[in-house]
């Protein structure tokens, strides 16, 4: 056996979780992680809990994830002219108590990272990568000092609960959870403190994420997991959820060199900033996006169905039946509710029609593999 | 039973040597979904990639313990990937070798001494 030697990793210089004496309670293996030591696994492993998510309840700690306050200096509208005018998103049209997914793109269309804002009234709360958090920062305090206060949240865990189960679990120490939509955000008043709850996840389920105050953090999570629905998921199992959700992970299947087109996330760019649109363009980068909106682009993400049992991991090349490159896997594993392997990638746009059969090169053999459409595990948001 | 220290069992059944992973090595590699098995007659020398061994997570290789040829393999184990997880040290071999010198499994660790290495 290879590859043996990470069950006791390296954790000097690593950031701890609140909740880091929690997980190594319940028997979380700890890994490095965009500088944070996370759980990858519980004992259950990444097959069960990822069943068990779907099943019932998961809950996992992203505390990692950066939460972001932008307050207005002067009025809310300037700061919502100005946070629209880094991405090629509705942010004027998002009503209060609202979330909706956004892009940070580059001057040549590439993408910075993708992110959850919400609107809260008075102010907007930001949600952004953990890997991509230091430069996010950077970048909205570059282009927002004028008009808002960057304001890192960082005295607050953040929890998510997903899955069929979750509004039940939920709702019994918070009733009123039960009466959101997806991506309704609002705050709750609770024994655990202030909750900034979020119907919403990155799993392709139903289910919560929860913003918590640290003092309140451990209480909620250990609440949660003395409901028999609920079960602590690691960040392996989040990895396979989102995987066959079809949902991109920022540095893998979407980064600067990607634009929102190429990354099939053109639903997430409204009419309103499309060619024709009220508020066009206007965004870094919005020459390529616009003209790839209009043309299409020259490649595409892809979801993938490898024909065998052997998974096609990131990297894997692709080729057509005759032998011609035309892209590559940038996430690949096992779905453990498809059943089969299952993945994503980047192929030339005339391969990119679900039913292509290509091939993909696994350890020098070359392996049937059909472009799919994703998502490969049907979701469940309560819409 | 022998052990390597790249957390592999060694079994002498008859003239043949029985492979496969240890508990600790199932444990830490997590849920296997795909197990690529050799080809039998293949002759191998000890530190070959002859198994490829995929959890949900990652990709693992199985090495060739010592020189000789595979004789037979384990098809179970492509239908059925968990069974490595289920029962490492029993259902889930997964080849068997012929060694021109049997002796040379004496200089592989005993139980006691493979508990010592895992600790």
């Amino acid at each position: 056996m290879t590859d043996l030697a990470q069950n006791g990793p390296e954790e000097t210089g690593l950031n701890r979780l609140g909740l880091h004496d929690l997980h190594v309670g319940l028997g979380g293996r700890m890994v490095p992680f965009a500088g944070y030591a996370m759980p990858v696994q519980y004992p259950a492993g990444v097959m069960a809990e990822h069943l068990h998510c779907r099943a019932a309840a998961g809950l996992f700690d992203v505390s990692h994830m950066g939460q972001v306050i932008l307050r207005p200096k002067g009025d809310m509208a300037a700061l919502v002219a100005g946070f629209e005018a880094l991405m090629p998103v509705d942010v004027a049209g998002l009503a209060e108590g609202r979330q909706r997914y956004g892009l940070f793109t580059n001057e040549t269309g590439g993408i910075l990272d993708d992110l959850m804002f919400a609107n809260r009234g008075d102010h907007l709360l930001v949600v952004v990568n953990a890997a991509c958090k230091e430069d996010d920062i950077a970048h909205m305090q570059a282009h927002l000092a004028d008009v808002a206060e960057v304001l890192p949240v960082t005295d607050r865990a953040l929890l998510a609960l997903q899955g069929p189960l979750a509004e039940t679990a939920l709702a019994r120490l918070v009733p009123d959870v039960a009466a959101m939509r997806f991506m309704d955000v609002r705050v709750f008043d609770t024994l655990f403190g202030a909750l900034w709850i979020s119907r919403s996840g990155y799993t392709g389920e139903d289910g919560f994420e929860i913003s918590v105050p640290d003092g309140g953090a451990e209480g909620l999570a250990t609440a949660l997991l003395a409901m028999d629905e609920v079960g602590p998921i690691g960040l392996g199992a989040r990895d396979s959820l989102r995987l066959e959700a079809g949902l991109c992970l920022y540095g893998h299947d979407i980064d600067a060199t990607t634009s929102p087109a190429e990354a099939g996330l053109t639903w997430a760019i409204q009419k309103v900033r499309r060619a024709g649109g009220a508020r066009e363009g206007g965004f870094p980068g919005d020459q390529r996006i616009l003209e790839e909106l209009a043309e299409g682009p020259e490649r595409c993400r892809v979801g993938l169905r490898p024909e065998g049992r052997a998974p096609m991991r990131e990297g894997t090349e692709l080729f057509t039946p005759d032998g011609t490159p035309v892209g590559k896997v940038t996430s690949g594993g096992f779905g453990p509710s498809v059943g089969a392997p299952i993945a994503m990638g980047y192929v030339a746009a005339a391969f990119a029609t679900p039913g292509t059969a290509l091939l993909g090169e696994v350890r020098g053999k070359k392996l049937p593999v059909t472009v799919a459409t994703t998502p490969f595990h049907p979701t469940t948001y309560k819409r | 039973m022998k052990y390597t220290e790249d957390h592999e069992w060694l079994r002498v059944e008859g003239d043949l040597v029985v492979v496969g992973i240890t508990e600790h090595a199932a444990t830490q590699l997590g849920d296997v979904v795909f197990v690529e098995l050799p080809e039998v007659e293949t002759m191998v020398a000890a530190g070959d990639e002859v198994v490829v061994i995929e959890s949900v997570k990652a990709a693992s290789d199985i090495l060739a313990p010592v020189d000789g040829e595979i004789v037979e393999v384990n098809d179970k184990l492509a239908l059925k990937p968990g069974l490595v997880n289920d029962d490492p040290t029993g259902a889930a071999w997964f080849f068997k070798m012929k060694l021109d010198d049997m002796s040379v499994l004496d200089t592989f660790m005993d139980e006691d001494e493979y508990l010592d290495l895992i600790g």
